[in-house]
């Protein structure tokens, strides 16, 4: 059973990965690329999670605001000075707060952020095994329907006999 | 003179709905067939006056009558026709209007085709749809009043934004409000359920087509808003996970689990509470988008904090209506435990886990989207939740969603088999590995994981097809035999493939435009040539011009494969006169394989000009995905099962049917 979990994880990583490479500048200037392609890669990649702030929930990889092109340009800096990607994502949020990061460092203020989808899930599996539970051990006794009244009876009747005529 | 009019029609429209708001549900309480009897003509004089209320702020925009205030802000004399046109529902006020037209709509549909529905249910469904009315009418009355006039009028408006002035976005809002309040509906079939403490089979199948066509049109709308957002904004991007755009998502969410949820409760008496339940969160959602959407708390909490006024008002509406529903349903649920029983490995077991995999899905848009929000006004904190938090956790939701898709529909209802449901699935199984090879084969090098998100889209559509052969047993007859039981097969049947193809369709636009696109951002002067995947452009220069109202800079480019010629790409720069904002149209060809997509950006002062040219592989997938789905939601449609709302249809005049 180690294989399909295994291809399972790689799906995951797959999916995660390549949703999230979606998005592509309009804004990087030709002016702003870096020579060597392997470097520009990483601003790219940086550029995405990073928010212009004075914009709404736009990165500054796909924002047109001079202070996005500032941003690109700062990484671009640090990143010829011979910074990580991490020591470049904190400086600039030593610089700028938390809030310049598009997805949010697991913390305590983010914990009902990150926790909700598990929480969710765990809580509607374990709500729905519990009630598979119940209905095997038989003590969720259906009740009986309310009659229907002669008019709705016959209403109903006539439903069922239409539904199951031949098609034409 | 018109104007007044349709501001009067409007209040007339209001008292009307509070009239069908209280009688039909005082008569549906005392039994009382007369007083149930005002619903009918109630709710068509309602649609009457709200149309004529339309037309008329329509005819303002289309006159240019800038003495209204509307019509002002948002018009402007030398708009083309069409803008002028869906100009009335570009802004706030005008599509309000709009929204609560389409509400009368969906009332007048049960008032005219829900004749065959019990007496009393039908009385309190227009109530309850009546009370929507009621409320939204307040709301355009009280603080965004669409007839309000100007004096002195200016002497012309002051123009719809350029970037809005597109065919696709123009009917973007009613599909989308289509959509939003089509879930009215199942909120309004819903709250009458549990008012009179019972629902049965009847009632999810006189819910479940209308749940279908609003999920149909919010399925084309968000599609259209995603399509202009990518040939319009300018880079190829499709989707943003926006708070915007998740204000329409998570109805589409949960409104496609309620669609699910609602085959359970017909087909076999189960899920009835969760299915009620879902009903009122679906159109609790629509009024959650429709408040963030128009509380202005989007941009900030504290451009919220400067002018509440409207927010606050919508803010009270979903409260009321989501907390009203909510009290009502824990008060009354228990009248309605009760259904058929099943097996966890069943057809109504694979509906469960869609449903716990798309509320789930839902609520995680709906956390992240709040989150901020919350924390900031709670603790001052300030913290972006983009597209990268959106992608870590939604992927991970749909991909067991996805992967389970093809098995549901094999399953058989109460006890289902998934052994049997594998050994049926193994052809579209070796399709999906077929897909991972020929994938690698013809990207590498490339990423190497993408293959298997193709594999996944390829899985769906092959498990959707694999399940209609099977349907026709096409393993053991000859293809005159297998068309004629194709032919035979319920029309339902037909909606469900069709839907879960889109959807492969959709996820392969999706993992290959992101994996697989090529980006060139470049100076470049007359002459140059550029590769990108393939093609070879080779820039001619640009030009001036001029257009209806806006004044645009030309650029030209030969594309060329393998040294034959293919087309000539004109992306433009508009600079629009009122407003004045600048625009990009982008160049795009479209071939079978994806899009060639060019964008002219600046002239450099050191000549030349910054050009970008992208190539999105198989983007159209998306679109085109979203389309077949909608398809797939008009040929369930059309199935007679589902055609219990309109029995008599053929004598009445066959156009003008909504639930077609």
């Amino acid at each position: 059973m180690i294989t399909p979990s295994i291809t399972l994880r790689w799906l995951l990583v797959a999916l995660v990965t390549f949703v999230a490479a979606a998005g592509t500048a309009r804004a990087v200037q030709p002016d702003e690329i870096l020579p060597d392609p392997a470097m520009e890669a990483r601003a790219r990649e940086i550029s995405h999670g990073l928010r212009c702030l004075v914009c709404q929930n736009q990165s500054i990889d796909d924002s047109d605001a001079p202070l996005a092109r500032d941003l690109r340009l700062l990484v671009r800096e640090r990143l010829q000075a011979g910074d990580s990607n991490t020591q470049v994502r904190d400086f600039l949020v030593a610089r700028y707060g938390e809030f310049v990061l598009l997805k949010p460092p697991v913390s305590w203020s983010t914990f009902i952020l990150w926790g909700t989808p598990l929480l969710i899930l765990l809580g509607a599996a374990a709500f729905v095994w519990r009630s598979i539970g119940s209905q095997a051990r038989g003590t969720a006794q259906p009740r009986p329907a309310a009659e229907l009244s002669p008019a709705e009876r016959a209403a109903f009747d006539k439903l069922m006999a239409e539904r199951d005529q031949p098609k034409s | 003179m018109i104007t007044e009019l349709g501001h009067f029609a409007l209040i007339l429209a209001v008292l009307v709905a509070a009239v069908q708001m209280v009688v039909p549900a005082l008569g549906a309480y005392q039994r009382d067939a007369r007083l149930m009897s005002v619903a009918e003509p109630a709710a068509l004089s309602q649609l009457t006056l709200l149309t004529f209320a339309f037309l008329a702020l329509m005819h303002a925009y289309v006159t240019s009558d800038f003495s209204v205030a509307n019509v002002a802000t948002n018009s402007h004399s030398t708009k083309p026709l069409l803008y002028k046109i869906s100009g009335v529902w570009g802004n706030h006020e005008g599509s309000m209007l709009l929204w609560v037209l389409i509400l009368a709509i969906f009332g007048a549909a049960v008032a005219l085709f829900g004749r065959n529905l019990p007496a009393t249910l039908r009385a309190n469904v227009l109530s309850v749809q009546a009370s929507i009315a009621v409320a939204f009418g307040l709301f355009i009355l009280l603080t965004s009043n669409p007839f309000v006039r100007l004096e002195p009028a200016p002497f012309d408006g002051r123009g719809l934004n350029p970037i809005l002035q597109d065919p696709a976005l123009s009917f973007h809002p009613p599909f989308l409000y289509m959509g939003y309040v089509g879930f009215s509906m199942a909120f309004s079939f819903a709250i009458a359920a549990l008012i009179e403490g019972r629902t049965d089979a009847a009632w999810a199948r006189w819910v479940r087509p209308w749940t279908l066509l609003a999920w149909m049109c919010l399925t084309i709308g968000i599609a259209m808003g995603s399509w202009w957002a990518y040939y319009e904004l300018g880079w190829g991007g499709w989707w943003f996970w926006d708070p915007v755009e998740n204000a329409s998502f998570m109805p589409w969410l949960a409104g496609t689990a309620l669609l699910h949820s609602a085959l359970v409760m017909e087909k076999r008496d189960a899920l009835k509470v969760w299915t009620v339940l879902l009903a009122i969160l679906t159109f609790s959602m629509s009024l959650m988008g429709t408040f963030l959407v128009r509380s202005g708390v989007l941009s900030s909490v504290h451009a919220f904090a400067v002018d509440p006024q409207r927010g606050v008002f919508v803010l009270a509406i979903m409260v009321l209506f989501t907390g009203g529903g909510l009290a009502l349903f824990a008060y009354r649920a228990r009248e309605l435990r009760q259904g058929g029983i099943f097996a966890p490995i069943s057809r109504e077991g694979a509906l469960v886990l869609n449903n716990i995999l798309l509320t789930t899905a839902c609520a995680t848009v709906l956390v992240g989207t709040l989150y901020p929000l919350a924390l900031e006004s709670l603790t001052g904190e300030k913290i972006s939740v983009g597209a990268p938090y959106f992608n870590m956790t939604f992927g991970p939701l749909m991909l067991p969603l996805l992967l389970a898709m093809p098995f549901g529909p094999y399953l058989a209802w109460k006890r289902g088999d998934v052994y049997a449901a594998a050994q049926r699935l193994f052809v579209a199984a070796l399709v999906a590995i077929a897909a991972i090879a020929v994938t690698f084969a013809v990207t590498k090098p490339g990423p190497w994981l993408a293959p298997f998100g193709i594999a996944i889209g390829v899985w769906v559509m092959a498990g959707a097809i694999s399940e209609l052969l099977f349907r026709a047993k096409a393993g053991n007859a000859n293809l005159e035999e297998v068309l004629r039981r194709l032919r035979n097969l319920p029309r339902s049947v037909f909606g469900t493939a069709l839907a879960h193809f889109g959807v492969g369709m959709m996820v392969i636009g999706i993992i290959a435009t992101s994996a697989y696109q090529t980006e060139r951002v470049l100076l470049m002067k007359v002459g140059d040539t550029v590769d990108v995947a393939g093609y070879a452009l080779t820039f001619n220069g640009a030009k001036a011009g001029q257009g209806p109202n806006y004044k645009e800079q030309i650029g030209s480019f030969t594309v060329q494969r393998d040294g034959a010629p293919v087309t000539t790409l004109q992306p433009e720069k508009r600079l629009y006169d009122a407003p004045p904002q600048p625009t990009t149209e982008a160049g795009i060809y479209n071939a079978w394989t994806g899009d060639l997509y060019v964008v002219l950006g600046d002239e450099q002062t050191s000549g030349g000009w910054a050009v970008r040219a992208y190539f999105h592989p198989f983007v159209r997938f998306i679109w085109l995905g979203a389309l077949v789905m909608f398809i797939a939601g008009a040929v369930s449609l059309s199935d007679r099962r589902l055609r219990v709302g309109a029995p008599q249809r053929a004598r009445r005049s066959p156009a003008a049917v909504p639930a077609e």
